[in-house]
């Protein structure tokens, strides 16, 4: 055991952190806005390799060997200061690392370096009303003619569509082939004659996400990632990446803490809610909880390092990551009982409503990205061995022994 | 950076683990229960096992607290008889830390001579008629729920968490077995009337240390446990098979395999932290020990029930001995106090109560 990360690291957090000092007064106020200080922002951050740090210079980032303490140094040190650590959203995080994976030589040029400085916005199309969980049973359609895709279908929970400039789509291709081989992975122009978009309002309030329908839209042939029916294993490439990053317990720990605060601060009948012993013991079960996230998360990071296994301890991240974030928040709504209801223009809202706002939206977060029920079955299946469910697929009972 | 076991950790878990899954299978823990005061330890003490917590100047091994947890780890999962708690943890510690070692009673451990029992609960939450007062080296009283019963001599806290080292033999002392769902662990109560203690120490930091080793170390034994009936759990949704199907490639059943190991993977890493605290991170030892303890008691509950449900019937039954296991965890759950008054120390210890 050693937790230390080393001299030579604990230089280089200084220089982050002397980066992080010197530059604040550059850095953007509001987050996912596309405004020119974001975008100077972003670009000084990748010159200096806080962001976009290992993707090569020819594409646009800062060329540095991956280095996993490295780049979670710089996630630490940009969190506790409090500043933004740059451009995110589904291009860089999800396209970005596919395309230099998977795509051409072409598309590498024409796509990483604007998405990287975020002059490209991109939104992605996955889910579709009739395919959710079983994502590979999608039925938008991308029929060949001439030099052209006809896409029709539509997409459902395309979150940035009303500002991107373009979407990655999976499309059925090959309507005769068995589900996971008849998709194709396509990108296109959010401004191609063809495609509407309606904002969907979520229990928040707000449209966190749309519906994205299409109608004859034409896409040239050539803006296909991999082959023609290989849009599955595409995609599968870039789903891991999500799932990774929900559920962190490192943003769980700073909520923890201003949990605590709450609970100090709000009072009942003149007493501080942390001083109701009921509270104060729900307070310290999520306090326990959290704490042997931050250690599970400790030991995956240490697997990595040291290229071993703990595959087990990274598959359970996300649904114990998403359940303990949702009970933390609603552990703050019921510490302030009827004030914890205050929402929008309330003049007794703590916090800015964010408590009741990240209660409902880690509700979401529970569903979205894989359900807990979906994160279940990977785990007991890939994880425990378990014998896969017997499936229909096309008519079919495949059996339940593998 | 480095957040795991060592290749040296692996080998003593290998070593542990090899020599328990001989000397301790079910058919063996069985017999043992049958036989009170039978156990394996002298096999441990062959390994070593009672002096990895006393230091070198004292003629141990002075190795480190993770290695103490891999140990229990390992008696958890064989639900072991071994006065493992009292003998090679509680005690050491106490020992070492007030920098004490009256006629080398840990060489005595160490040499598997003598086993010190551990009579600190009344200092923690003492129940009804329970209570230890001392007056200079006199000690008169009673403790229940004593850790490893029947050993040679009983490590003591009074009243004020001054730490008595009492021999059995005493005048003063008499002891009697008490009977708990736990066969495999010997606890009874103590009765002091006037007898003779030699002080270990008036100092409660030193009670703090001893009793933070002893909460991880029940920590730990729940996890190698519960991770036993997991194990035994899964391996029986793959084998049972009703409707034609393997029981466990219903989604009803592969869910509750699914949160148990959730709930219990992070839990390694957890006993491993708190661990590695005791030694390394003093600031942090007392609240991650608390935290560990109530943590891995809701979590040995859930999985020690949802286990037994998945073997259907069949948990229920003594032929299947799943019991055994959830009798341990559920020992572990209460001794050296139960989640609630864990997670309240914890809350005192930082500072949160007003």
């Amino acid at each position: 055991m050693d937790l230390s990360y080393g001299p030579e690291y604990e230089e280089f957090r200084q220089e982050v952190r002397s980066f992080i000092v010197n530059h604040r007064e550059r850095a953007p106020r509001g987050a996912g806005q596309r405004d020119q200080v974001t975008l100077d922002w972003q670009k000084l951050l990748i010159e200096n390799g806080y962001t976009a740090r290992t993707i090569p210079r020819e594409y646009g980032g800062f060329g540095a060997e991956p280095d996993i303490l490295k780049s979670r140094i710089i996630a630490e040190e940009f969190a506790s200061g409090k500043v933004s650590s740059g451009l995110g959203g589904q291009g860089i995080s999800m396209l970005v690392p596919t395309l230099l994976e998977m795509g051409t030589d072409e598309q590498k040029d024409m796509f990483v370096r604007p998405t990287l400085y975020g002059e490209m916005v991109w939104c992605q199309g996955y889910s579709e009303p009739g395919a959710g969980s079983d994502l590979a049973s999608l039925r938008t359609s991308a029929v060949l003619d001439g030099d052209e895709w006809v896409i029709n279908g539509q997409k459902i929970w395309t979150s940035t569509a009303h500002i991107a400039d373009w979407i990655f789509c999976l499309v059925r291709t090959e309507p005769d082939a068995p589900k996971h081989q008849g998709i194709s992975f396509l990108l296109f122009r959010m401004d191609t004659p063809g495609i509407e978009i309606r904002p969907l309002v979520d229990m928040t309030g707000k449209a966190n996400f749309n519906e994205t329908f299409f109608t004859d839209v034409r896409v040239p042939k050539n803006q296909i990632v991999g082959e023609r029916g290989q849009g599955w294993m595409v995609a599968n490439s870039i789903l891991g990446n999500e799932r990774d990053s929900l559920g962190n317990p490192n943003a769980t720990l700073s909520r923890l803490t201003s949990l605590i605060e709450l609970m100090k601060t709000e009072t009942i009948s003149g007493e501080r809610v942390i001083d109701n012993p009921v509270f104060r013991d729900r307070l310290m079960q999520i306090q326990g909880r959290v704490m042997a996230m931050r250690c599970n998360d400790l030991r995956v990071l240490s697997a990595k390092l040291n290229k071993s296994e703990a595959r087990l301890a990274r598959m359970i991240v996300k649904l114990q990551g998403t359940e303990l974030r949702h009970d933390l928040e609603g552990l703050a709504i019921d510490a302030m009982g009827e004030l914890g209801l205050a929402y929008g223009e309330n003049p007794y809202l703590r916090d800015r409503g964010s408590w009741q706002a990240q209660y409902m939206f880690y509700l979401g977060l529970i569903i979205g990205g894989g359900t807990s029920q979906i994160q279940k079955n990977i785990i007991s299946e890939r994880g425990l061995g378990l014998p896969k469910e017997p499936k229909f697929d096309k008519g079919q009972l495949t059996t339940a022994r593998s | 950076m480095e957040f795991g076991l060592s290749e040296e950790q692996i080998l003593l878990q290998d070593s542990v683990n090899r020599y328990l899954d001989e000397a301790s299978s079910l058919d063996q823990v069985r017999e043992l229960c049958k036989n009170p005061g039978a156990d394996v330890w002298a096999g441990l003490v062959d390994i070593g096992v009672p002096g990895i917590l006393v230091s070198e100047a004292n003629g141990g091994l002075g190795m480190s607290a993770l290695d103490a947890a891999i140990v229990a780890e390992a008696l958890g999962s064989h639900t072991a008889h071994a006065p493992f708690i009292g003998s090679a943890v509680m005690a050491p510690v106490a020992l070492e830390a007030a920098g004490t070692n009256p006629d080398d009673v840990l060489g005595a451990m160490m040499a598997g001579e003598k086993r010190v029992g551990i009579a600190v609960g009344e200092a923690i939450a003492a129940r009804r008629d329970a209570g230890i007062q001392s007056q200079g080296a006199s000690l008169t009283g009673k403790a229940l729920y004593v850790l490893d019963h029947g050993a040679d001599a009983y490590l003591v806290a009074d009243q004020n968490k001054a730490l008595f080292l009492v021999e059995r033999s005493d005048h003063g002392v008499s002891d009697q077995s008490l009977a708990t769902i736990d066969e495999t662990r010997r606890t009874g109560e103590l009765i002091l009337d006037g007898a003779t203690g030699i002080k270990i120490s008036d100092d409660p930091a030193v009670l703090q240390k001893s009793l933070d080793a002893g909460r991880v170390i029940l920590a730990a034994d729940t996890l190698g446990a519960a991770q036993n009936m997991l194990d035994q759990a899964v391996a029986y949704a793959k084998e049972r098979e009703q409707f034609n199907r393997p029981i466990g490639s219903f989604q009803a059943v592969k869910h509750m395999c699914a949160e148990m190991a959730a709930e219990l993977e992070p839990c390694r890493a957890l006993v491993w932290f708190a661990a590695h605290a005791l030694d390394e991170l003093p600031a942090e030892a007392t609240v991650s020990a608390c935290h560990t303890k109530a943590h891995l008691a809701e979590v040995g509950k859930f999985v020690a029930k949802t286990a037994t449900e998945v073997h259907g019937g069949m948990g229920f039954t003594d032929l299947l001995g799943l019991h055994y296991w959830f009798k341990r965890i559920g020992f572990n759950r209460q001794l050296l106090g139960a989640p609630e008054l864990v997670r309240e120390e914890a809350a005192r210890v930082q500072g949160l109560i007003g």
